[in-house]
């Protein structure tokens, strides 16, 4: 994709710019809250909607004028959009019956995809017999006998339940392996982004906000927005001031020490001396003390302990500002963070209860910078 | 004792199942009254105390009909109308119904809007103007005299209907056709058309309900006997002088007949078709 836009009738600007290349049998996932654009973009690729500008590329060939049929792509929608008058095999086999591929070829194909997905016993079934995991893999089924050059996903997970959506992704992820088909996956659940996808691209209000590697993403945000998130539950940020001498950064009234190594590491953060800065700190970034981890300390008044077997997830707050990205946590989410409320990750045996004054070692060199007025991290 | 939970029959006795029993009762005594009496012979018709049960019973108003009345005729002219005007409405209604659902245009709402106001004009305010224009068109007294007038008046309906149903398909489901190469007639014939069915069958139970028993059209435009359909053969039964009730009970229990069948077996699109319709925009 390059330089792409979508406008539409009313005037709406729905999709900025958005420049963005996807490797042969990459899995690239487009994630983001509800209305950032990413949808509007699979069907910009799909050639559902028209592309105001930019240049859309498949396979190298510019394919901005041409029908869906003829871009040779394959795409699993939400409701998976399955013709509830026919069969399994016949859903699966429609695509193949329009190209007129002659009888024998076309029922080795459905079986081919229907032994790929486990669905051999379904064949004779109507989708209105089928449960929602079987369907699911009945539109992936009529995506795969295509063979097509590209796999367009629109959240095709979300209408699981839980436990079947964790299973679903494995499953989706092993076929689309085996495959080796360039696929983009639309979502907003971050956690399929991050388990799914080779490289991920976040995207906000239409434009294209980070890509990178699942990994790399949550490490080195590039912007608060992706920061906040990415990662469950959401890094704390917080209004922070750097000392003087760049030696510490100062949160409510703590002040912590910031050593050498993190400053030259992120070389930019000495034109910040004595300046406003947003500070990230990861949950599992702040392990209590008590536990015998080492680093500058952060005292926090402690709200909420929830005991998760695996850890405890503790609730608390500092007098400091938290900082809230736009669009990155839901409004119920965003009206029920109190001032200065953080959360950390630690022990399951650490002796906490709620009302106690819990001293954390902040693991210093996760610790994230960002400015204040562009979001963006400081590096340098 | 109000506490304690019915038992039997008596579980039955609430308010809406009395108030349906009087319905059914309304509703279906006249019905019965018209059958049983379609039996009866002449003289046991006029009976006071009336007949409840024909006794005996008697074929012979049937005969009547058919043989000195010519009923027969009338049966026939009312299917071949009927038939066709409905197979007309449904093929152009699901046309129009699918392209003012789905397809993109301009102007749609004037033109919806404007189905709207014909489908509820009254047809006797235009009954002589059109009398004209089938007299000049020579189509006085022929079968597409009264087809197409039949298929102009029930069309908007059945527009309305099957566009609403044409609504409530998911629009992924041509999308998925479009993907896969599926042209727009080929998507409406293999992926719409079986999930409008419920749709045309509603549009089509209420287009043939209403030429069958369409009785003014039928009576300006068929003067000639051969040519009349049921409700009007029906009304012609008889003399000045006579009035052949037997004969009239006999006739009208066939012309219901086909129409009964067809609502009973389509029963579950009626209902559908008479409540969807006023749910969607």
């Amino acid at each position: 994709m390059e330089k792409i836009n979508k406008v539409y009738e009313n005037g709406f600007h729905a999709v900025h710019d958005m420049s963005l290349d996807i490797a042969d049998g990459e899995f690239m996932v487009l994630v983001g809250p509800s209305g950032c654009g990413k949808t509007t973009a699979l069907r910009m690729v799909a050639g559902l909607e028209d592309i105001t500008s930019g240049i859309l590329r498949i396979g190298g060939k510019e394919v901005n004028d041409e029908t869906p049929k003829e871009r040779d792509i394959a795409m699993v929608f939400q409701n998976y959009a399955l013709y509830p008058h026919m069969t399994v095999a016949q859903n699966i086999g429609f695509a193949l019956k329009l190209r007129k591929l002659p009888k024998p070829e076309l029922d080795a194909k459905v079986k081919e995809a229907a032994d790929i997905l486990g669905l051999t016993d379904w064949l004779d079934r109507k989708p209105g017999q089928l449960s929602g995991g079987q369907r699911q893999r009945v539109a992936m089924g009529r995506a795969i006998v295509r063979q097509p050059s590209v796999f367009l996903m629109d959240e095709p997970l979300s209408n699981l339940d839980a436990k079947l959506r964790v299973q679903m992704r494995a499953e989706v992820a092993r076929i689309q392996r085996h495959l080796n088909v360039s696929t983009i996956y639309v979502t907003h659940d971050q956690i399929e982004a991050m388990t799914m996808g080779d490289r991920v691209t976040v995207m906000r209000d239409g434009r294209l906000q980070q890509v990178d590697t699942p990994q790399h993403l949550y490490d080195h945000p590039d912007n608060i927005f992706v920061a906040a998130f990415i990662g469950s539950p959401a890094m704390n940020l917080y209004d922070a001031v750097v000392g003087e001498n760049v030696r510490s950064v100062k949160l409510g009234s703590q002040e912590i020490d910031l050593p050498e190594a993190v400053v030259l590491k992120r070389p930019a953060l000495r034109g910040y001396a004595g300046k406003d800065v947003v500070v990230g700190l990861r949950p599992e970034h702040l392990p209590a003390e008590s536990d015998g981890a080492t680093g500058p300390k952060l005292v926090g008044e402690v709200d909420l302990v929830e005991a998760l077997g695996s850890e405890l997830v503790v609730h608390f707050t500092i007098d400091a500002n938290r900082v809230l990205a736009e669009g990155a946590v839901d409004k119920d989410e965003a009206a029920a963070v109190k001032k200065g409320e953080g959360v950390a990750r630690v022990a399951a045996k650490t002796p906490v209860k709620p009302g106690d004054r819990l001293t954390f070692a902040v693991s210093i060199e996760d610790m994230q910078f960002f400015d204040t007025q562009t979001g963006l991290a400081i590096r340098g | 004792m109000r506490n304690r939970k019915r038992t039997g029959w008596r579980r039955y006795i609430n308010g809406i199942n009395i108030s349906a029993f009087f319905v059914v009762l309304f509703v279906g005594l006249p019905l019965y009254w018209l059958i049983a009496s379609s039996f009866k012979t002449p003289a046991n018709l006029g009976n006071s105390p009336p007949q409840y049960f024909p006794n005996p019973i008697s074929l012979g108003n049937y005969t009547d009909a058919f043989k000195n009345n010519d009923f027969g005729q009338y049966f026939i002219n009312s299917l071949i109308v009927t038939l066709i005007a409905t197979a007309l409405v449904l093929v152009l209604g699901t046309m129009a119904g699918y392209a003012l659902g789905r397809l993109p245009m301009k102007g749609k709402f004037t033109l919806m809007v404007t189905l709207l106001i014909i489908s509820v004009f009254p047809a006797i305010a235009v009954i002589a103007p059109l009398y004209l224009l089938l007299r000049n068109l020579g189509w006085l007294n022929t079968y597409q005299g009264l087809i197409i007038p039949y298929t102009a008046f029930n069309l908007p309906f059945a527009i309305w209907i099957l566009r609403n149903y044409m609504l409530g398909i998911p629009k992924e489901m041509e999308e998925t056709g479009r993907i896969d190469g599926a042209g727009p007639f080929r998507t409406l014939w293999t992926i719409i058309l079986p999930m409008a069915l419920p749709g045309i069958f509603t549009a089509g139970i209420f287009c043939f309900t209403a030429c069958w028993t369409e009785f003014l059209m039928a009576l300006t435009f068929m003067s000639a006997n051969n040519r009349r359909t049921i409700p009007v053969g029906i009304a012609e039964f008889g003399t000045v002088f006579t009035v052949p009730y037997g004969t009239i009970f006999a006739a009208s229990v066939v012309a219901v007949v086909p129409i009964g069948i067809l609502v009973f077996i389509f029963r579950k699109f009626v209902i559908s078709g008479l409540t969807s319709g006023a749910v969607k925009g």
